[in-house]
Order: structure tokens, then C-alpha cells, then sequence
């Protein structure tokens, strides 16, 4: 029984059960198999999650969104900022650099992407750990202060996409949302 | 030299307090059996505050229902982390351990003394813990991700507990070195043991990993430290937090086994085997810190893919080996039981109305079916983004944690108290529907946080409405809310379990027929001796057609849904 000796003092020379076997072959093959298709996906896969990662410090991330946010603020046909609910509009140009701060309890700003164009996004927090998960898209990634984190992003459909945290981050967590929009 | 050993082996001998067991035949040292007593008792406390905590967290999650305001929901999900994932699993562990150190190998307990010092450290940990939690500047969740900062009597009390654990596990070791010296065995350790030696192995790997965290993050929140990297603390404290899990699948198939063994008189298929399963996991469950920093900037792909795959899946292996040979130790036996009839005679015959064997086999299923899977799937490094922090984690982990491990424990408990407190169940027929209320209640919560993940549905969050938030660019579908609220639903069905389960032991405990007369029978009987299975195990003479079809139905449903996974990965944004 498991919960005396083994009977046959020699138990380690005892042959092995055929389906025993069998089935250590099947499970290590497949073992294998996920093993190496996660290696595979970096070939033949257009999801990869990019390694590409910066130290900065959060006061000097900040800056440098700001910065860009302005340089790239979308005017309206009024002459206008464009903002969401009090938050800018930003419209980098295709293919370019785009920035996305975490902070309490806010993703900022709003970007606005075109449909099929590759852009590196940029994202890393000022505070504490948030989660960036792209809703309903469901992508999901985690965003650490002091970290800026490069991601080679290319759209595939357009509409309003929200950002909701999903790193736990405080009270306030549960309010913590954000705005990608893609257009054509 | 040999007659000078005897000599010193003789006196050194201590003589300490034992009986023998009616039911088992096993010789229980009285110091052994009463912290086994102590260990059980104060895990199930902590189980029924713990327990209370989850209750209060689903029933805020569904969305009609809501029960606590956010800051209460918050400081309740830390509290119910910490209560049933550490303290209820990790004082049952420690009576795990001494029933399979002390018990199984019929000798004295090293040193009753120092186990007393590990579990006041313990206790006076978890006790800390609480009242951290409870004063309400340590709403960190369970994590406790830096740079949030918790109160330092919560770090402190974590690292109190992980010592006092430490204490124990030595004191485990010890009792193996004093059972090989006194020979109070012959041969090797029973298979059970050997299990308990593999948690006890990751148990010092993980409560090391605890100390080189929490030690200096503990300093951090008395302001002696300036900074913690976020990035480090997250690997680091993974190296306590998922290996410690680790430790549960250790004991909970150990206990898979001792159920088998006592209940239906089930042998390993192969000792050889499923020791190497158990030895696999000592040797690669450590790399699964990675899981949880898949999503994460900084670390290469190739480091993800070696460290989530526990090294080409061979921890994986070790639970796929026990999944095909614990069942096969069951069929096997009732074969040799009488029932073999058909494929499936011995499992329609299996006495599910006994909750020792229910909750084991239940929890044997539900750990492949849902955690498992669920499991392999979340720490695919592609795969993980489609996941990541969504209710699919808690998912996974409560199919892992709750379905399996809180399950095998359970099924446990319905043995412990009859054979160490010898006090009968009082109430059988409660006893017997155990189990499946608790099963079924944990099994659907899985189900169901999984599916609300798939979802988008974030985890340890209030409000999936985002009634308040900065912009409602999202609109979770009405499907994410009917999880929720079935989720609220099983998770009652849960919380009824797991009353029926606390209030019957401790009546049990307290005013169960007694058990020491010498004609005394337990309600739930162990297997007749009489009936022993005789020898078996050897190539050739065995069929086990129904566990070959079981087997072959978890791989199809594991291999079709890793591939359903891949398929909706390749429909997202592209990015790399």
C-alpha cells in the first residue's frame, strides 16, 4: 500500500507497467510539443510579446509624454484641442512612437491609431503596478513604474477600444480606464 | 564498531508515549498525534474565516448583489487570501507532514518541543496577519506588489509564520532521521511519505524565497530601505508564492494515494513511477515564478519559455504521470476487489458515499480537468496575454487550489478525525454529501471566473460596470455578467459545503461516538484487511481498460483546448 513500504524491498528493479509507459511517452512527447510551438510561434506567430524594455525614472517618463502629447495633440476643425472628457486626443504619426502613461487611476492620454499601421507603444507607470488590458480586444500586460516597455503594435480593426487596469492599484482601482481609438 | 552502535542506538532510544491504531495497525506516538490534533484544528479555523472572506468577495462580484463597498471588498480579498491560501493549507500541511513523517513510520516525533515553538510562531504569524489586514492600512491584496506599501506588522507577520513553518518542516526532517535510526521501518518509506518529503523540499525553497523578499521589504515599510525594484520583487516573490502551490500538489496527491490506500486498499501501480513523478517535481516545480511574469517588460523570451515550461514540461509530466497512475492504483484495486465487470464497474461500484473517497476522487478530476489544464494553458508565454490578471487566473488557481488541493484536504479531515480524535462522524449523512456540494460549489466558481476571463473580466476589481471611471470606453458583455452572478450562485453552494464540512468535524470532535472501545466501528470504514490486495504492479498482468479511457478523455479535452487557445491568440491585434 502507499502508506507502508514498498513490499518488494527491490522495487526500484520492478519493470514498468505497459500503460504506465505508454503513457509517459505520450505525455513527454506532447511536453515537448508545447514546448517547442512556443519557440515556433516566434516564427510562424504574429503575437509575440516584445522584449524591448528601458530603466526610466517615472518624473522623467512623465516629461517625455508630456512632451509628445503636445507636439501631437489633435486639433479639431474648430482650431481646437480635441479631449475626451477632459483628457487629450493625441494622433502620432503612422508607424511612429506612441506613448501611454499609468498613473492613479488613469491611462493617459487618448490615442488614436490607423487601422493596419505598426506603431511601437511606449508604456510604463509613475506610481504603482497597473495592468494594461485592452478591452474587448483582450490583450493583457503588466505595467511597472521604472520600466518602459516597448510594443510593436499593429491594429486590426477599428472603433473606440477601452484600457481598463487590471493590476490592482489602490481604492481607486475599479476606475482606472483608458481610451485607444482606430480609425482607417 | 557495530556493537558499539547497538549499544548507543539502545540507550539512546527514547522511549516516548505511543498506542496502536484498531483501524490501521499503525503505531501513533501521542506527541505526533496531538499536534497533528492542534495543526488540523487551527487550519480549519482559519478555513472558516478564510472561507467567510470568499463568500463576502463573490457575493460583491456579482454585479446585481454587490455586498461590500469598495474598500471593505479590497481589505476582505486580502484578507481571504492570505487565510486560506497560507494559513488554512499550510497548518494542514504541517499535520500532513507529521502524519506521514511520525505515523506512517511508526516512530517518536523528533523533538515535540521545537514543533510546539514552529506552530506558536505560525499562529502568532496568521494572527498578525489579520489584525495587519483588519486595521485597513494593509489592503495590498495577497501579493502585496511593491511599490503599494502595507503596514510592517503585515510583512512581519509573514515572515514570523514562514519561520515557524521552517521550524516544522525541520522538525519533519528530523522525525525521517530519527524513524531511519531507531529502524522503525524496513525498506524504503511508504510512497505517502515520500510525497510529504517532496512538499517538505519545496517547502524550504519556498519559505527561503519568502525570507529573501519580505525580509528586506519589510525593512522598505520601516523606512530603512528607500526602494525595492518592482520587477525583482515580483520574481522573487513568486519563488514563494507559486512554489508554495507547489507544495500543495506535493501533499494533496500524497493524500490521493493514502485515501486510495486506506479506503479501497490501493497499491501503486509502480513505486519506481510514481516516485519519479514525485521527484520531478522537486527538481523543476521551482521555475514557476515565471508564470506571473509573462506579461511583463524586461524579461528575455528565451528565460520565459525555459522557466513557464518548468523545463520542457517535466513538472507537468510528474502530475500527468499521477494522474494515470492514482487512478490506476484505484482500478486496479477493485479489480482485485471483485468488481470487474465492464470498464467502469469499479468506479460505479467505488463507495461514493463514503467522503473520504468522494472528495478524493472528485478533487482528482476536478485538479486535471479544470486546474490543470487551465494551468498549462495561462503559462504558455503567448497564450498568457489573452489571460493575464483576468478573473481566468483566480479562476485556474481556485480549480487548482480550492477544487483540488482544499478538496483533497477535506476528504482527509473525514479520516483524521475518526482514526487521530477517535470520534466518529456524527453526522454521516451530512458527512456524505460533503463533498459534492463543496465540489460542485468549487468546481463552478472555477468554471465560471474562467469563463468571465476569457472575457476580459479583470480580477480584484468592484466594479466591471466602471460606473466611476475616468472613461466607460468598455462594455463587458451581458455573457461576463451571467458568470458573475453564476459564480456568486456556486460560490454559496461552496460556502454551504464548506459549513456543513466545519460545523459536522467539530461536532464531531466534541461529541462524536467515541471510538476507543475495543468493538467500536467507524461509519466510514476503512478498507478489510482481510481483502488486502495481494501483489500486482508487475508489466503484463494487469488491465486497467476504464483508467485508459479517462486518461485518453483528459488528453483530448487538454489537446483541444491548448489549440482553441492558439486559435483565438492569432484573431488578436498583431504585436511582437
Amino acid at each position: 500500500m502507499a502508506i507502508t513500504p514498498p513490499a518488494n524491498r527491490l522495487w526500484w528493479k520492478e519493470p514498468i507497467h505497459g500503460v504506465e509507459l505508454g503513457w509517459i511517452v505520450i505525455a513527454f512527447l506532447w511536453g515537448l510539443f508545447m514546448f517547442f510551438f512556443m519557440i515556433a510561434w516566434h516564427f510562424i506567430g504574429d503575437q509575440n510579446l516584445s522584449t524591448e524594455t528601458y530603466r526610466v525614472k517615472p518624473a522623467a517618463y512623465e516629461e517625455k509624454v508630456a512632451a509628445w502629447a503636445e507636439q501631437y495633440q489633435k486639433i479639431g476643425a474648430d482650431g481646437e484641442p480635441v479631449e475626451v472628457e477632459g483628457t487629450p486626443v493625441v494622433a502620432p504619426p503612422e508607424g511612429g512612437d506612441v506613448y501611454i502613461l499609468a498613473r492613479l487611476w488613469e491611462f493617459w492620454p487618448v490615442v488614436e491609431l490607423k487601422k493596419g499601421v505598426k506603431y511601437r507603444i511606449h508604456i510604463s507607470s509613475v506610481d504603482w503596478q497597473h495592468g494594461f488590458s485592452l478591452q474587448p480586444v483582450n490583450m493583457n500586460i503588466s505595467v511597472h513604474p521604472g520600466y518602459e516597455h516597448v510594443i510593436n503594435l499593429t491594429p486590426t480593426e477599428t472603433g473606440e477600444f477601452g484600457i481598463v487596469c487590471n493590476e490592482y492599484c489602490g481604492i481607486g482601482h475599479h476606475t482606472m480606464t483608458g481610451l485607444i481609438r482606430v480609425v482607417e | 564498531m557495530a556493537s558499539i552502535d547497538a549499544t548507543a542506538a539502545g540507550s539512546g532510544v527514547v522511549n516516548a508515549p505511543y498506542r496502536m491504531c484498531r483501524f490501521t495497525g499503525l503505531k501513533v506516538d501521542q506527541a505526533a498525534e496531538t499536534l497533528i490534533k492542534v495543526h488540523a484544528v487551527t487550519a480549519v479555523i482559519f478555513l472558516a474565516l478564510g472561507g467567510l472572506m470568499g463568500l463576502g468577495v463573490a457575493l460583491t462580484r456579482w454585479p446585481a448583489v454587490q455586498i461590500l463597498p469598495p474598500e471593505w471588498f479590497y481589505l476582505v480579498l486580502t484578507g481571504h487570501g492570505a487565510n486560506v491560501l497560507l494559513f488554512w493549507i499550510i497548518f494542514f500541511e504541517m499535520a500532513v507532514l507529521f502524519f506521514a513523517s511520525a505515523i506512517l513510520l511508526g516512530s517518536r516525533l523528533a523533538a515535540p518541543k521545537v514543533a510546539w515553538l514552529g506552530y506558536i510562531l505560525m499562529l502568532v504569524g496568521a494572527l498578525m496577519a489579520n489584525y495587519a489586514v483588519l486595521r485597513g492600512d494593509s489592503t495590498v491584496m495577497f501579493t502585496s506588489y511593491v511599490p503599494m506599501q502595507a503596514s510592517h506588522w503585515f510583512y512581519l507577520s509573514l515572515i514570523v509564520f514562514a519561520v515557524g513553518a521552517l521550524i516544522s518542516v525541520m522538525v519533519f526532517f528530523a522525525t525521517l532521521v530519527v524513524a531511519k535510526n531507531e529502524n522503525t521501518y524496513d525498506g524504503s518509506v511508504p510512497l505517502v511519505t515520500f510525497g510529504a518529503i517532496t512538499a517538505a523540499i519545496i517547502a524550504v525553497f519556498t519559505l527561503a524565497s519568502g525570507a529573501i523578499i519580505l525580509i528586506p521589504t519589510w525593512l522598505w515599510s520601516l523606512g530603512l530601505i528607500t526602494e525595492i525594484d518592482s520587477l525583482m520583487y515580483k520574481v522573487v516573490w513568486w519563488g514563494m508564492g507559486h512554489s508554495s502551490q507547489q507544495i500543495n500538489v506535493s501533499a494533496h496527491v500524497a493524500i490521493w494515494y493514502a485515501i486510495a490506500a486506506m479506503v479501497l486498499g490501493a497499491k501503486p501501480l509502480s513505486e519506481k513511477v510514481s516516485r519519479m513523478a514525485f521527484l520531478m517535481y522537486i527538481l523543476f516545480l521551482q521555475l514557476a515564478s515565471a508564470h506571473h511574469l509573462l506579461a511583463e517588460p524586461g524579461m528575455s523570451a528565451s528565460w520565459k519559455i525555459v522557466n513557464t515550461s518548468y523545463m520542457m514540461y517535466l513538472a507537468v509530466l510528474g502530475s500527468m504521470i499521477h494522474g494515470l497512475t492514482v487512478p490506476g492504483a484505484i482500478e486496479a484495486a477493485q479489480r482485485r476487489n471483485g468488481f470487474t465487470r465492464g470498464a467502469f464497474e469499479w468506479l460505479t461500484k467505488a463507495p461514493w458515499g463514503n467522503p473520504a473517497f468522494s472528495g478524493m476522487f472528485l478533487s482528482l478530476v476536478m485538479f486535471g480537468f479544470i486546474g490543470g489544464i487551465s494551468g498549462v494553458i495561462l503559462g504558455t508565454e503567448q497564450l498568457n496575454v489573452l489571460m493575464h490578471n483576468t478573473l481566468y487566473v483566480p479562476g485556474h488557481f481556485h480549480g487548482t487550489v480550492v477544487a483540488g488541493t482544499t478538496l483533497a484536504f477535506m476528504a482527509m479531515t473525514w479520516l483524521v478525525v475518526p482514526l487521530i480524535f477517535r470520534r466518529d462522524i456524527i453526522w454521516p449523512t451530512l458527512a456524505k454529501w460533503q463533498p459534492y456540494l463543496f465540489g460542485i460549489g468549487a468546481g463552478g466558481i472555477s468554471l465560471f471566473m474562467m469563463g468571465a476571463g476569457t472575457l476580459g473580466v479583470p480580477r480584484r476589481h468592484w466594479d466591471i460596470s466602471l460606473a466611476d471611471a475616468a472613461h466607460r470606453a468598455v462594455e463587458f458583455p451581458a455573457a461576463a455578467y451571467l458568470m458573475m452572478g453564476l459564480n456568486g450562485l456556486f460560490a454559496i453552494l461552496a460556502a454551504l459545503g464548506g459549513l456543513v464540512f466545519i460545523v459536522t468535524v467539530v461536532a464531531s470532535i466534541l461529541a462524536g461516538p467515541k471510538l476507543d472501545g475495543p468493538d467500536a466501528k467507524m461509519v466510514f470504514p476503512l478498507h478489510d484487511a482481510s481483502r488486502q490486495v495481494s501483489e500486482y504492479g508487475s508489466e503484463g498482468t494487469l488491465k486497467l481498460p476504464g483508467t485508459i479511457i479517462l486518461v485518453g478523455i483528459f488528453f483530448a479535452a487538454f489537446v483541444l483546448y491548448y489549440f482553441v487557445n492558439w486559435k483565438y491568440l492569432s484573431e488578436l491585434w498583431l504585436f511582437n
